[in-house]
């Protein structure tokens, strides 16, 4: 099967990694895990401070379901957990060292009851997300398909089958479809890109896709092959997870390593650093970032959906596979820019020249505008392959009426689907937000 | 350019809150934002990092750019018409560009200073940034009035307009019916003497004194104006100085009407400018082409002296009157046109058979692309509504098939 979208975009922005880059390996002193990556699930923590925990030992669980764990990626010792406003876990710090507490065992599962319970159990649930609502999944559901994607079409993003070659094999991938498989009651779909080298995956229903971002997000895939309905379940995951599912299973040990594509016009030398799920950045950017005399902004992830995050402070973010430095633009006075006739402005409006040349941009994190009511008609829509009215469904949203966003597909979307829309956006509106906002409405309201 | 950033800066405290100007914020504001692209960069978390360098300025700029070519030609084709009134064989092109831009001089600058005083305050009062909206509304509506429409009227339209069509509904990007639209149909229906008839379609004036008043008994009628009193089998249009008005000279506008919509020519340079820079959606502009034509050849097919205007062919239904620039500048209004891509192509053809169905058989209205329109503004809602329900009822027979199946 082959699918092929046309509507999306492609950002043109310097500083991406060679295809051919090998990823260097940097010693990684210290992690933490933040909830606040893991929506729908309610942390519970499972540790004390300065307690010795192994890779793989829970740190973290989840209040509905306490099998669910965020564990650690390394062995050490429980460094801080850090509190915020009424006694929010914002992360859980673990310094890397020797000491080792209990290394968790799993059984190789059976069964559905059982593979559910090793997902849960060995983290790796966690970093898997479902269709409604872009959470956690519940080890509780019956779950109608799962769908795989080795495809990131985001800004920068280096080719996650290529990253996945560095870290896993195709005997992890097949491994890691064997669980699934068990946990589905329908089928696994495979997605993957040019890239992909390995061929289809025993177990799965492999499918090509072809396309401009966001064609690499798992909901546009999952419209163009079994879109979801109110009342299904699917789950979602990306390659990386998929590969640390079979080697998890295979080793008898959580596969904590990632592969980070160092990304973004303000990195001197773009590169690939192989570290662990959320490591600390300092060491991963030291003597990367270039310093050119204005403030700058480091992005864990991509450029539409990532998180900012301090340098000096600051700990790799789910999906803990790309960084991203751009320049802040909060110190530039631009004269009458919304007349600018500058190649240098990136723009998918034929009102900018930079739209017709073939070149990389250099852009910030200004708005360029102010917010506005919705003007434009079919900007979302240029941006979404889906059969999703976008602007309708925000505009429910808004509305906070249940029944148009049920019809007009809500449970089928994810934040980062609107994200190529947020960017294009005349009238500079927090679509992600709002999707975030409407999704996490409609799950307390029919709960 | 520093200097002028300093100046800025220094008297920014003056409007935040506390400050002495606090209530001229939103316009303090809105000059800074225009002096400068502001300074707001994205949230840290939830949004995007990076944004679409185009905003609501570059995009109403960019309208107003379009509309600049049917400006210019409108200042030489009110100094033209007004030559040929006055018998004229020569045309000095400057003193008929000036004529007619002192003429239009007044007009802009009302409308502006009217519909921006009142965008400022509701803009004020609601502690918002001020909308670019305006930027267009201002310059269109002098463009399909008159020329001499009286100042104290077109403030008046502006102002109900502005009220009533706009900032009652929630500013711009909310108004159902097209503003610039609105402000024609107030005058329309409540001055008709001045909005239509055969004297005022051409500048009879001295503005500031400039030029040589026509005299008062002078009259003439626009084409359409003139097939709506049309009897008789034979119709043929004539212009000011009594010469016959052909085709190439309606397509060129050199013909008697409102300021700014007679020349198709313009009209289409105009066109060219927003669907290159995508500023209006092309599905909307061709659709309304696409309605005119159907129903120009329909009603020429059955051409019949009761309805003198089915004498015209389907083409000069589209050089005549203000059928162009409706379709290129004010159907394609994406807040009151419809917004979905279906409703597009529908609303579009409405609009183009209802402006020519109403000035071909409505012998009250010579011109129907305004009442067009705004007709189909109403209807744009009911349309998107109807394409959104198709929209969901596929994903509700996704659901009973699947629950029937099962």
């Amino acid at each position: 099967m082959k699918l092929k979208f046309k509507k999306g975009l492609t950002l043109n922005i310097a500083g991406s990694v060679d295809a051919s880059a090998k990823p260097i390996d940097v010693d990684v002193d210290s992690v933490a895990v933040c909830p606040d990556d893991y929506p729908g699930f309610i942390p519970k923590v499972a540790v004390k401070e300065g307690e010795a925990v192994a890779v793989g030992s829970p740190l973290l669980f989840d209040k509905k379901h306490p099998e669910t764990k965020i564990v650690s990626p390394v062995t050490g010792s429980v460094k801080a957990i850090v509190r915020g406003e009424r006694r929010k876990i914002l992360r859980v710090e673990v310094d890397a060292g020797t000491e080792a507490g209990v290394q968790p065992h799993f059984d190789k599962p059976s069964d559905k009851a059982s593979a559910k319970r090793f997902l849960a159990e060995s983290g790796l649930l966690a970093l898997m997300r479902q269709r409604p609502y872009d959470i956690v999944p519940s080890p509780e559901d019956t779950v109608r398909d799962i769908f795989v994607t080795a495809i990131d079409s985001a800004p920068l993003a280096f080719p996650l089958a290529a990253a996945g070659d560095f870290l896993f094999e195709k005997e992890d991938y097949e491994a890691g479809i064997a669980v699934l498989d068990i946990v589905s009651e329908g089928k696994v779909y495979f997605c993957h890109d040019m890239s992909w080298t390995l061929g289809a995956l025993s177990g799965a229903e492999t499918i090509e896709v072809e396309g401009r971002h966001p064609a690499g997000n798992v909901s546009v895939q999952i419209a163009a092959i079994k879109p979801v309905d109110k009342g299904d379940v699917v789950w979602t995951l990306d390659v990386l997870t998929l590969g640390r599912i079979g080697r998890t299973l295979r080793t008898g040990v959580f596969a904590a390593e990632t592969v980070v594509a160092v990304t973004g016009p303000e990195v001197s030398e773009p590169c690939l650093i192989g570290a662990v799920i959320g490591a600390r950045v300092a060491p991963l950017l030291a003597g990367r970032v270039a310093d050119k005399g204005h403030s700058t902004r480091v992005v864990s992830g991509n450029l539409l959906t990532g998180t900012a995050i301090d340098v000096s402070d600051g700990y790799l973010r789910y999906p803990y596979r790309q960084l991203t430095v751009i320049a802040e633009g909060d110190d530039v006075d631009e004269f009458m820019g919304w007349a600018s006739l500058s190649p240098s402005k990136m723009s998918e409006s034929r009102s900018f020249p930079g739209h017709f040349l073939k070149r990389l941009f250099v852009p910030d994190t200004r708005l360029h505008g102010g917010r506005r009511a919705m003007i434009m008609s079919g900007q979302y829509e240029s941006t979404l392959p889906m059969d999703i009215l976008p602007e309708y469904l925000i505009k429910a949203i808004l509305s906070h009426n249940i029944e148009e966003m049920e019809k007009l597909g809500i449970y089928e979307v994810a934040p980062e689907d609107f994200a190529a829309a947020e960017y294009v956006d005349t009238s500079k509106l927090p679509l992600q937000q709002i999707v975030r906002d409407g999704l996490d409405y409609l799950r307390k309201e029919l709960e | 350019m520093a200097k002028l950033r300093k100046y800025l800066d220094r008297i920014k405290p003056n409007f935040e809150p506390g400050g002495k100007l606090h209530a001229f914020h939103s316009v303090f504001d809105g000059f800074e934002t225009f002096l400068y692209t502001p300074r707001t960069t994205s949230a840290l978390s939830g949004t995007v990092h990076i944004h679409d360098s185009i905003d609501s300025k570059r995009t109403m700029i960019t309208v107003v750019m379009a509309l600049l070519p049917c400006f210019i030609f409108g200042m030489y084709n009110t100094g033209y018409q007004h030559w040929l009134a006055l018998g004229a064989t020569e045309f000095p092109f400057w003193e008929l560009m000036l004529y007619g831009f002192l003429t239009i001089l007044p007009r802009v600058f009302v409308a502006y200073l009217v519909g921006l005083g009142i965008e400022f305050a509701f803009a004020q009062a609601k502690k918002e940034e001020i909308q670019e909206g305006f930027l267009v509304t201002g310059l269109l509506v002098p463009m399909i009035c008159p020329a001499e429409i009286p100042l104290w009227m077109l403030a008046l339209a502006v102002a109900f307009a502005v009220v009533f069509a706009k900032e009652a509904f929630g500013g711009t990007g909310y108004n159902v019916l097209n503003v610039a639209l609105v402000t024609r149909a107030f005058l329309f229906f409540a001055y008709p003497v001045q909005m239509s008839g055969d004297k005022v379609y051409v500048a009879s004036g001295a503005p500031f004194g400039f030029g040589t008043p026509l005299p008062d008994a002078f009259s003439c009628a626009t084409p359409l104006g003139q097939i709506a009193t049309q009897s008789g089998p034979e119709l043929v249009l004539t212009g000011v100085d009594g010469r016959v008005i052909d085709t190439w000279q309606a397509f060129l506008g050199l013909i008697p009407g409102s300021f700014g919509e007679t020349s198709t020519l313009c009209v289409l340079i105009g066109a060219v400018i927003l669907l290159g820079t995508g500023m209006a959606s092309w599905r909307i502009i061709l659709s309304v082409f696409a309605g005119g034509l159907f129903t120009g050849w329909i009603a020429n097919e059955f051409a019949s002296q009761v309805y003198p205007g089915s004498y015209l062919n389907p083409l000069e239904q589209l050089f005549l009157g203000g059928f162009a620039f409706a379709a290129v500048f004010m159907a394609s209004d994406p807040v009151t046109a419809a917004r979905t891509t279906t409703g597009k192509y529908i609303y579009g053809f409405m609009v183009g058979v209802m402006a020519v169905l109403i000035r071909t058989y409505n012998t009250g209205y010579p011109e129907g692309a305004m009442l067009a329109v705004l007709f189909m503004n109403c209807f744009a809602p009911l349309i998107d509504y109807c394409v959104v329900h198709t929209n969901m009822n596929r994903r509700t027979r996704r659901l009973t098939s699947k629950a029937s199946r099962s």
